[in-house]
């Protein structure tokens, strides 16, 4: 017995350790199952994050066609796919003499960030496409880029577009991605709860009104006037960003704790702490099953979230259809800004494609024309990248947005339009964001043991301790 | 080796292979040996490599120890503190608890013994991440999640379970024990029916009772296997990373769920920072043997002597 179980313990000892220790293989793989089986709510921010726990999902396209190139994209979030799949039709009516079969796979948000990484690192197994999100995308970007660059295509006509939507893409002057949207950060009222405390919105100008306003919700009505993200990001780095603030300068130095910053953080702590018209998002973020049936309850008057986050009231708040209203930001002073573009998603070529140009060109007709930014409307329910189509009569047709919000949604974007700041992605970006999900937004505004001084203090260190050489 | 043989050799050599005692024992052990060179020593040594590189596509170098000089930081304490306590918790819950259920279990008097076998068993076959999922639900942050409803009942305040370090580390202990107990009461309750009914009418003559019988004639029967779940638990409690995950992902609120495998998963993985992530593992391996080496021998599990 007692030599049997030596035995046993011993070799279980050596594959243990092995394992453990293998763990960038081994640990990576239990990851990706993981996730595979499990729900993507927390996956990170991009306009797909939260979408339920779908497992993968496959689109093919253009299977029947004779003599088509093939190509894979992997995107995380299956609406994407619906959205290419409408493009291949229309690629291969236009060019059927160049015809495409595109297989559109989806995986979960981790999964497929991880597996492309992987991919491309080892330097086989990757798909022609990709979607990359934008607070992933500063990953794919170091060493030796092995994605394709788009500025033969993206250059002619970036002057009808929101330019700062290539430049989070971009590294040493090309570019390497093709967004879905701009992003625009809105405020969304709930027009009965703002009634029934006997605001008018439009009379809130700046964030002091706002907080006013708030003091007559909390006062008035059941509910409170805003909640806050303590998981996410999409609390701070909107409103820091709208104050022409950012994690990174231009030239990519750690400013995460510069006086703006701290003053905004300490602003909304003061929403939750000291004015009391705003609670922590139940479930920690936007994006958590619990928010969802909380807000559908009418539990908050407004939310700030970008223009893409219009989806998830149709998916998920259906009792709200009809009462929302979206209008931009309130100013920090006269004349500032009132909006800011966040989250973001880039499909790229990858450099493993058979033939990267047939892909840059087909990308380039699905993501950058007149047309498909249109689709990106009507399919998506995106604030279109390309901003000559804002105004055009396609984008007025009645559709399920306009029928659930209002009829100006792009009006009001038109507004805005010249207010949105650039953001600067640096291949720290993932980094800081961890800072703020896992540290800054829980001291501070949960557990109130850090002021927002020391909590991005503390941050900008970590961050500024990990750049390498 | 098979194939070179069985060039030069038609089928008398190859059954005179097979039955040869020199042979026999290597080509058996062989599918073990394989798999180890494939899928543990190539990785370990693959990953000994990376750990004194910086691991970008076409850029690869070697940094010397650079990435093992970055390893001791507050955050990976901080993982280190947060397994060291769950494989403290798991360990005690895991090996004691299963027994003390065995041996119910294993009592003439019990009844519905099978049912209850069944049931403590099945928890076992489901997935972590199911599991985790009803787990999550069961221990909401909203006061109508069932867990705060009971505490309500009782009297307690409801808790955000997932937001302190206390409860997270209740949680996840919860989620693994619930899990394994069932495997554990299986290897108690084999170990326990080869004990000899004898030994227990024996001690029946000699007046023991129900403890001195647990004492002198149950424990010594399954003392192996407490030994061997006990080193078992611990290595599966520093390599936990599912668990984790489960209830937060990639990342935790003030890292209160972050451990060892997480971290490495963090910055190999999600910080593309491979190197960094396998030295991290280097460390982790060195953790996990020089703990196991010293459990294994206070265990007196390298005795030769049967006592």
């Amino acid at each position: 017995m007692k030599k049997h179980l030596l035995m046993l313990a011993s070799v279980s000892l050596v594959l243990a350790a092995c394992g453990g220790d293998g763990g960038n293989n081994g640990d990576n793989n239990g990851g990706n199952n993981a996730e595979n089986n499990g729900n993507n709510g927390n996956a990170g921010g991009g306009e797909a994050s939260g979408e339920g726990g779908e497992l993968d999902a496959e689109v093919v396209v253009g299977e029947d066609i004779e003599g088509a190139t093939e190509f894979t994209f992997w995107n995380f979030q299956e609406l994407h796919s619906e959205f290419f799949e409408d493009a291949v039709n229309r690629w291969n009516e236009e060019y059927p003499d160049r015809p495409i079969q595109l297989t559109a796979e989806t995986y979960p948000y981790d999964q497929m960030h991880n597996n492309l990484l992987l991919s491309l690192q080892s330097g086989s197994g990757a798909p022609d496409f990709a979607d990359i999100e934008i607070s992933q995308f500063a990953n794919y970007l170091q060493g030796d880029v092995q994605l394709q660059p788009l500025n033969e295509h993206i250059e002619p006509v970036i002057d009808d577009f929101v330019d700062s939507r290539f430049e989070i893409y971009a590294k040493d002057g090309e570019y390497y991605g093709m967004d879905y949207h701009v992003g625009a950060t809105m405020m969304y009222y709930n027009e009965e709860i703002m009634e029934e405390a006997g605001v008018d919105i439009d009379s809130i100008e700046t964030w002091d009104d706002y907080v006013e306003a708030g003091q007559q919700v909390v006062e008035n009505t059941d509910a409170v006037m805003t909640t806050v993200e303590s998981d996410e990001h999409f609390s701070f780095w909107p409103l820091i960003s709208q104050r022409e603030s950012d994690y990174f300068d231009e030239n990519g130095d750690v400013i995460l704790d510069n006086e703006v910053n701290v003053e905004t953080l300490q602003f909304i702590s003061d929403l939750v702490h000291e004015h009391e018209i705003a609670q922590i998002a139940p479930g920690g973020f936007h994006h958590a099953e619990e928010y969802y049936g909380f807000m559908n309850e009418g539990g908050a008057a407004s939310l700030m979230m970008p223009m893409w986050y219009m989806g998830r009231f149709l998916d998920y708040m259906e009792d709200l259809d009809g009462k929302m209203q979206i209008r931009p930001l309130p100013m920090w002073e006269e004349g500032g800004n009132r909006s800011a573009g966040m989250g973001g998603t880039g499909t790229v070529v990858t450099n493993q494609s058979e033939d990267p140009e047939l892909a840059a060109e087909f990308l380039a007709f699905a993501k950058l024309t007149e047309e498909s930014n249109i689709k990106l409307w009507e399919i998506l329910g995106f604030d279109p990248p390309r901003h000559d189509v804002w105004e055009s009569e396609e984008m007025q047709a009645d559709n399920r947005f306009y029928d659930y919000f209002h009829d100006d949604i792009f009006e009001i974007l038109t507004e805005v339009r010249d207010e949105i700041a650039e953001i600067n992605i640096t291949e720290l970006t993932p980094d800081a964001q961890e800072e703020i999900h896992s540290n800054v937004m829980h001291s501070v505004l949960r557990e109130q043991s850090q002021t927002p001084q020391e909590a991005l203090e503390q941050a900008a260190e970590a961050v500024r301790s990990r750049v390498v050489e | 080796m098979e194939k070179t043989i069985e060039v030069n050799s038609p089928k008398k050599r190859r059954s005179r292979l097979l039955y040869s005692k020199k042979i026999a024992p290597y080509l058996f052990v062989s599918p073990f040996i394989i798999s180890f060179l494939f899928l543990s020593l190539y990785p370990f040594i693959s990953a000994f490599n990376m750990s004194f590189q910086r691991v970008l596509p076409g850029q690869t170098q070697y940094i010397g120890t650079a990435n093992f000089e970055r390893v001791f930081n507050p955050t990976f304490y901080t993982a280190v503190q947060n397994t060291t306590v769950y494989v403290i918790w798991t360990v005690i819950i895991l090996t004691l608890v299963p027994m003390i259920f065995a041996v119910i279990l294993n009592h003439r008097l019990m009844k519905w013994t099978n049912f209850f076998r069944a049931s403590i068993f099945i928890p076992a076959l489901t997935s972590v991440i199911v599991a985790g999922t009803i787990f999550r639900m069961i221990f909401g942050d909203s006061d109508s999640a069932f867990a705060n409803q009971v505490l309500q009942l009782v009297g307690l305040e409801p808790k955000e379970w997932r937001y302190s370090a206390g409860t997270a580390m209740f949680l996840m202990v919860t989620l693994a024990s619930w899990r394994w107990m069932g495997v554990n009461v299986l290897y108690y309750l084999a170990a326990l029916q080869n004990v000899s009914q004898d030994l227990y009418e024996a001690a029946d003559i000699d007046g023991a009772n129900a403890w001195q019988k647990f004492r002198n004639v149950t424990f010594p029967a399954i003392k192996p296997i407490f030994i061997f779940l006990s080193t078992i638990t611990t290595i599966n409690g520093f390599r936990m990373f599912e668990e984790s995950f489960v209830f937060f992902e990639t990342s935790s609120p003030g890292n209160i769920g972050l451990t060892v495998v997480g971290y490495i998963y963090q910055e190999g993985i999600q910080r593309n920072d491979m190197g960094f992530g396998a030295a991290i593992g280097i460390v982790l391996l060195a953790i996990i043997f020089v703990v196991s080496v010293i459990q294994l021998y206070l265990t007196g599990a390298f005795k030769k002597d049967d006592e």
